[in-house]
Formats: C-alpha cells, structure tokens, sequence
C-alpha cells in the first residue's frame, strides 16, 4: 500500500473517531450539558474532518464541513447560543457530515439535496440576516440559493471560518512597481533594505536566514549599517540595531522578493526598490520619518555565510503577558498529556498489517493441534504423568494456551466501534416511522474479536429497526397506554460463560401473539391446530417469508425479514432468541463465540464417529439409571434431570449415523441448554475428554450442514464434526417428535 | 546532520501527512498531539524546528507557542503555525504568541519544506 494511501485509511479511521466524538458532544449539548469545552471538542472534530479532508482532495466532504465549522465557530466564539434546538440541528447536520465521510471512502452516496439544504440551514444559523451590509453581495446568494457550499467551495483550500460569505483570495502580495517606470531601468537589480525590530527576533526568525532567501532568488551583495550599534558596555542583547541594505540581481519579480519577507511582515522596517541605490540613500529611505542615520562605508559585500553569526541577535526577554502560559507549561507532568485513546506518537503503538494476525492466529491453531497430537502419542507410549516428559508437555499446554490467549487478545476491540453507529440509525428511524424514541447503551467497552465486530452490525442494526418500527408504539398510544411518549430502546453487550451476548430490547407493546400467530398460519407456515408456547409463537417471526408489518414500512420492509437475521446470526456459530411480555416490550438475544477461531469442546464417540460438542453449551454429564428414563410418545423418551424433565436426543439418530437408537443407559448423556434457555439431554456412546479444538469452517469448503456447526482436526490428526446444539434440539423437535412437538417447557412443568 | 521536526497536531491523519512529508525530505520526526504533550517531548527531543496546529484539546496551539517562547532553553527554535485558517486575526495571534512563520492547510510536501527552510538555519 503507498503512504499515502496508508495515511487515507488512518484519516478514514480517525473520521470515525471524530464522528463518535462529534455525536457525543452534540448529544451532551442536546441534554443542555454542553459546556465550553464540548463545544470546543465538537468544533475540533469537524474541523480535524475538514483538515484531513482537504489534505486528501475531497471537496464536497471539504464543502459541507467548513459550513459546519462555521458555525460552530460562532457558537464556539458566543455569537450564536448554544441552545438545545441547535444541537439537534447539528446532529442532524452530524449525520450528513458522516454520509459525506462515507461516501467520500467510497461507501455509499450523499443525499446533495439534503446536503445542501442543510448547508443553507447552517448558514441560517450563523447568519439569520442573510445580509449584513459589508459581505452582502458575497453572503446574500449564498444564503438564497440551495447550493450554499458549492459557492463557498469554489475556492476553498484557504477558507475564511467566521464569515460564511468569505471568499478565497490568495496571499497576493500588491506588486506596486509601477510599471512604466519598470520599462525605464535597465537592469534587474532590486535594492532591499531591511532593518530588524526585535520583534522578529523574539519570533525566532533571523536575518541571517532572509539573507539566504534572498540569494536563493539571485546574487546579492550585502551591507551592514552598524552605525546605531551602541559601545558593547551600553549594549542590550535582545534589543535590534542594525540595518541592512542588499543589492539583488533577479529574474524575479517584486512580488517573489517581498515574498521572502512574509513571516517578518511587520517585524522589520522594509524598503523593496528598482535599480542600484547607494546605501546611504537606501537608508535614508528606509529611516524617513526617524533620526537621521550617518553615512555608512559600502564595506566590501560579505558573503551571505559569514553574516549569519553577526545576525545573530538573541530573542528578547520573555514578556510578562505569557507567564500564564508558562504556568500552564510547566503543568504537572503526572497530569498525561496523553489520553489512552490517543496514544503518544512513536514507541507506544505500533500498527501491524492485519494478515499477519491472522497468520499468526492460524499458526497459533496449528500449534495447537498439533500440541494435542503430541499429547496423544505420548499418551499411547503409556508414560506416566508424573514423568518429567508428561509434566514437561502438561507445561507445552499450558504455554499454548496462554500464547493462544494473547494472540486472540490483539485482535480483541471494544465492540464501541458498532455501537456508536446506532445512535445515528434510532434518530433516522425514529423520524421515519414517527416514533419517538431513547436509545440507552450499556457494555460499549465489551470486547469481542475483530472478526465477530465486523459482523455484529448488520443484526444489531436489524435489531434495532425492527424495535423501533414494531416494537414502540406511537407516542399517541404510548400516551393512552399510560407510558412515556418516548420509548426506551436499549442495546447492551455484555460477556456471558465465553460468549458475547448482545440485547437489545425495547419498552413497546411486545409481540401480539395472537396477530403473529394468525398471520404464521395464513401464510402457511404452521398448520391452525398447532398447540404452540407463548415462547414458540415468539419465535415464529424468525421464519423465512414471515413479516408482521400490516403494511410494509418504509424501515423494515426491505425484503429483509428476521430469518435472514437468525440465518447470519447462526453462520457466525451464534444464536438469536427473543422473550416479549405484552404491554412491557421485547428483548432479542444475540449470542455468539468470543472468537471464531478456537473453542472448547467435549469430545464425545457417537456410532463410531467422533464429535465436538461446544462446551460452552453443556451443563452436565451423566450416566442415566434405567428409571430416570421415561418414554413419550412412540418414538420420543425423556430423561428426569433432578425436578424436571428434558428430552433425550440421540446424536447419532438425528445426524443420521444410525437407524436404531441404543438405550441411553447404555451410553452417555450430556445435559445441554441451548441459548433460548430450552434444555435436552444429548445420547452418545463415549466421552473423550475436554478439548480445546481449532475450528475449521465447512462452509468455506462445504456447505452448511443443519445440526453441525464446523469442523475441526484432533490430535491424531483425525477430522471431527463440531455439533451445533441448537440446531439439534431444532431438528430433533421437528423431526423426531413429529407430528406433535415434544414440548420441554410443558414438561418441565408437569 | 539530521534536522529534526517536532509535529504537534491532535489530528493522526495530520501527524501522518507531516510525518510523510518530512521523513520523505529527510528529516527526523518525533510528535505530540497536544500543546501539553509538545512541551514534554520538546524537552525530551530538542527539535530543530517546530510545527504545530491550532485547535488542539488541553494546551491549544497559541499557548503552546506561547510556552515555549518563555522558556529560555527553547526560545530560539523556530515554530512553524499549522492551520486552514487564513484569517488574519488568528494568524496574527499565532505571530502575537511568537510563532516564527505559518503554513496554510492543505499543504504539499514542497510548500512544507519551504517553510522549514526560511525558518531553520
């Protein structure tokens, strides 16, 4: 990747920073606890956008960000107030400025008429006038037309902050050689005569060096007026006494002379004319006005080098006016300079091309395996375990494990980086469905591995929608019901035994069952007699071709229903679930794998095959006793887990290893709760052991299998399928315990 | 003899456009992304030229020049202001607190150099 480009995904990555900070600030403005500094921080944020921007050519995201920072400057300086009404107009304007990053990364387009509008609206803001009598002619179009940035941005690369209706115009210096007399000298020679105040000295700038500037534009000779140079005993050391008068010969014109003197425009007296003039003339004009100086001997011209150190005139005292800074210079250094988010420039963070994570993940997992394989051999030998080569592997394990620990913990980030989209995504769709709605975040700084982030977007943002547009009501019914006109939607993420779970959950009028229900059996998806829990007729949206949308919304009916939700949901090996009381709202469950690179599972033999049963999903395992089982039905048997009963799945049956189930007594039972909080007892032949296994999708070379989640290669190098619980219990339910579901529920209550 | 540059901006983009820009014409670069920050790896590094921003959080630009023009050791390095502001009233603060030369956002590399060069011996 060129620098550059490198710089641009770093500018990209710091955008979304801003924005977040941007949204933050606005939001605390919005809730009237917007002091100064929020304010100064929002300005910064935009203006950083605008900065970076322009430093990237990216003008319609230049355009729109300077009228932004306009008038956020005003509100920043106290010409416009900081009002609650405003901060909802900046993050509106917030939004638009993020659609401009995005589209300016490539992703996605900017909506130019909303753009503009709201370019005109800012403008609005910093000048309700519309034309103040100076900038009017400039500032009046600008405020009629719709395309308020456009005409800013004609020339914008310099832009003035305060004054919307500034238009660029580049340093021109006034070349005041008049022309005609140009036409009378002969030659190029330029008299420049520069006497220093202290000032430019104070500043850090040196003669010495506009000497060499002015060499740069051609030859010069050089001539020290050191007449007002006082005896060394009456010297002041800061003060300036010299003058210098140099003969240029140029190509250049005026303009490029007075050019070099740009930085110490001010600081020095200044005489820039045509053709040779004798020094004493030289400065004789350059004094006009003050004492009369004496003649000077044209010294022969010292060469530009050996002037510097006569140049030499240290800066001057401090004046008393920065002390204030000095105080605040000499801050404490226990108060860091360096936020942790910032991290200080050099030593402290490096940046590492992600392939290189993930081929050290990869490798790390081959390490793994092939850790466990030695284990295996070494086992087979049947070498004790108090023998130092058992106990020296037994240490090989553990350091695996840790290595494996640190390597994923690289690629663990705060899921924030998802998060702190969706207050954007509630506002929009709140506005579009006419509801009003809070969005409450808890657990932002939850960690998850990258590649689980990546992909937590698309259902958190489904999630949300559908929250919002079916599960608030409007602020009318939410009123007769008594409730707050604004609804609470609430997003959280949170650790729970070695998954992430996301919920997000809302204070709406939950799931009319009887509606879902009644629209499941005209679409044909359940058969009108089907006896079904609240729980199931719950979970009956997550069918495919199932919408509970009367009428399709503008927000949620874009072909995309909750299945293809649960559908990505479970090929990230994660589950999705949801719970609703009428009247109180609905929370969907999202759980998934921390990583999706390594689990921890139990190796388990079923029909001579052998199988990984996630870990994470096992409660227990048992050896049943003949009377703990109970049969249901023709085919169906329970097992009595302490007070309850839960239903015995054969693994072998429903993956189709077996015809005949043996009789769970003679295997083992691993006791198992699948994420919607619905137990089964799980039948196979042996249990191997825990083990802490590499996945290995079968999608990216097979295909989904319905009842196995991934595969995985042990220690003896063998291939094993991982099972997926869920979708065993799924299966099981359906098939096995046709035509009438066994229901757990209904038979842990017995 | 290797120059070096010391960057203060609060924006990493920016940092890494002067970073680029610099190290590209040779010279050596350390940064801080604050005022407050300028001043501590000033002491550490003892830059030759100084660049800085404006708008930063904790120690804004004004009272980072500002600082370092009453400090005795560091007086006398040159301090070059980074902004997109033209405006002539900040840029006159920025000159007012003691910055040696300014440098207008968007920059090129050339420009940048430029600058260091009528400012740096």
């Amino acid at each position: 990747m060129d620098e550059l480009e490198a710089i641009k995904v770093t500018f990209f990555q710091e955008c979304e920073e801003l924005l977040a900070d941007l949204e933050g600030g606005l939001l605390a403005m919005e809730e009237g606890a917007g002091d100064l500094e929020t304010v100064n921080a929002v300005f910064r944020a935009v203006h950083s956008i605008k900065g970076g921007a322009g430093a990237f050519g990216l003008e319609p995201l230049v355009r729109f960000a300077h009228v932004f920072e306009t008038l956020l400057d005003a509100v920043r300086g106290g010409s416009v107030p900081n009002t609650v009404e405003l901060a909802a107009v900046l993050l509106r304007a917030s939004d638009i400025l993020a659609d401009h990053v995005s589209a300016a990364r490539g992703l996605g387009d900017v909506d130019m008429a909303a753009s503009a509008a709201m370019a005109a609206e800012l403008a609005q803001w910093t000048d309700p006038n519309a034309a103040p009598a100076a900038p009017a002619p400039v500032a009046a179009p600008v405020v009629a037309e719709e395309a308020a940035p456009v005409i800013i941005g004609a020339d914008d690369d310099a832009m003035d902050e305060d004054d919307l209706g500034f238009v660029f115009v580049p340093q021109t210096i006034t070349v005041e050689a008049q022309a005609a007399d140009a036409e009378l000298i002969p030659s190029n020679v330029w008299t420049v005569s520069i006497r220093p105040k202290s000032d430019l000295y104070r500043k850090a700038n040196e003669t010495a060096l506009l000497l060499r500037e002015l060499n740069r534009l051609g030859p010069i000779k050089a001539t020290l007026d050191d007449s007002a140079l006082p005896a060394l005993e009456n010297l002041d050391p800061e003060a300036a006494f010299v003058t210098w008068i140099v003969r240029l010969e140029t190509e250049q014109d005026e303009s490029a002379i007075r050019e070099v003197f740009e930085f110490v425009d001010g600081d020095c007296d200044l005489e820039i004319t045509r053709g040779e003039a004798s020094v004493e003339a030289a400065v004789a004009a350059l004094t006009a006005t003050t004492e009369p100086v004496a003649a000077v001997e044209p010294a022969a011209p010292p060469p530009v080098e050996l002037i510097a150190p006569v140049a030499e005139a240290p800066p001057v005292e401090a004046a008393p006016v920065v002390e204030a800074a000095k105080a605040a210079a000499v801050a404490p250094p226990a108060q860091k300079a360096t936020p942790v988010e910032v991290p200080g420039p050099g030593q402290s963070v490096i940046r590492v091309d992600p392939e290189r994570i993930d081929r050290l993940i990869d490798l790390v997992g081959e390490l793994v395996i092939n850790q466990a394989m030695l284990a295996q051999r070494v086992g087979e030998y049947g070498i004790a375990p108090s023998s130092n080569l058992a106990m020296g592997l037994d240490e090989l394990e553990q350091l695996t494990r840790e290595i494996q620990d640190s390597v994923m913990a690289i690629r663990a980030q705060p899921v924030k980086s998802v998060f702190q989209r969706m207050p954007r995504l509630v506002r929009e769709v709140a506005n579009m469905t006419g509801k009003h709605a809070r969005l409450v975040m808890d657990g932002e700084n939850t960690e998850v591995d990258k590649t689980v982030i990546e992909r937590l977007s698309d259902p958190i943002t489904h999630m949300l929608r559908n929250a919002i547009d079916h599960g608030l009501e409007s602020p009318e019914e939410r009123k007769a019901a008594g409730k707050n006109p604004e609804g609470v939607v609430r997003l959280a993420a949170l650790h729970r035994s070695g998954r992430i779970v996301i919920e997000v959950s809302d204070d709406g009028k939950g799931i009319n069952r009887e509606r879902v229900f009644g629209i499941a059996v005209k679409k044909g998806l359940i058969a009108p007699d089907l006896q079904l829990t609240d729980e199931e007729i719950d979970n009956l949206i997550f069918l495919p071709g199932f919408s509970t949308a009367e009428k399709i919304s503008d927000v949620s009916g874009r072909g995309v229903g909750m299945d293809v939700v649960k559908r990505s949901v479970q090929a990230l090996g994660g589950r999705i679930s949801i719970s609703s009381r009428p009247g109180q709202g609905s929370t969907f469950t999202l759980s998934l794998p921390l990583t999706l690179a390594v689990l921890d599972g139990m190796v388990v033999d079923v029909a001579g095959e052998t199988l990984v049963v996630p870990l994470a999903a096992i409660v227990e395992s048992l050896r049943p006793k003949p009377e703990e089982v109970r049969p249901l039905g023709p085919v169906g048997s329970v097992l009595a887990v302490r007070d309850s009963f839960v239903p015995l799945i054969d693994v072998g049956l429903t993956l189709g290893y077996r015809e005949e189930s043996p009789h769970p007594t003679d295997g083992v039972v691993l006791l198992v709760e699948g994420e919607d909080g619905s137990r089964a007892a799980l039948v196979a032949d042996a249990i191997h052991g825990q083990r802490q296994v590499v996945i290995k999708s079968l999608e990216q070379n097979y295909q989904q299998v319905e009842g196995v989640a991934a595969a995985t290669i042990l220690g003896d190098g063998r291939v094993a399928l991982i099972l997926d619980v869920d979708a065993t219990i799924n299966l099981r339910r359906r098939e096995g315990g046709a035509p009438r579901p066994p229901e757990p529920s209904l038979i842990a209550a017995e | 003899m290797t120059r070096t540059v010391l960057t203060v901006d609060d924006s990493r983009t920016m940092r890494d456009m002067l970073r680029m820009a610099l190290a590209g014409a040779g010279f050596n670069v350390v940064e801080a992304v604050d005022g407050e920050h300028g001043l501590e790896v000033l002491s550490a590094h003892r830059p030759d030229v100084i660049i800085t921003d404006i708008n930063m959080p904790k120690l804004d630009g004004f009272g980072f020049i500002e600082a370092v023009r009453v400090d005795d050791d560091y007086r006398a390095i040159p301090i070059l202001v980074l902004t997109t502001e033209s405006d002539p009233a900040k840029k006159q603060r920025a000159r007012e607190a003691g910055a040696t030369g300014w440098i207008v956002k968007p920059f090129n590399p050339e420009k940048l150099v430029d600058a260091i060069r009528r400012v740096a011996a």
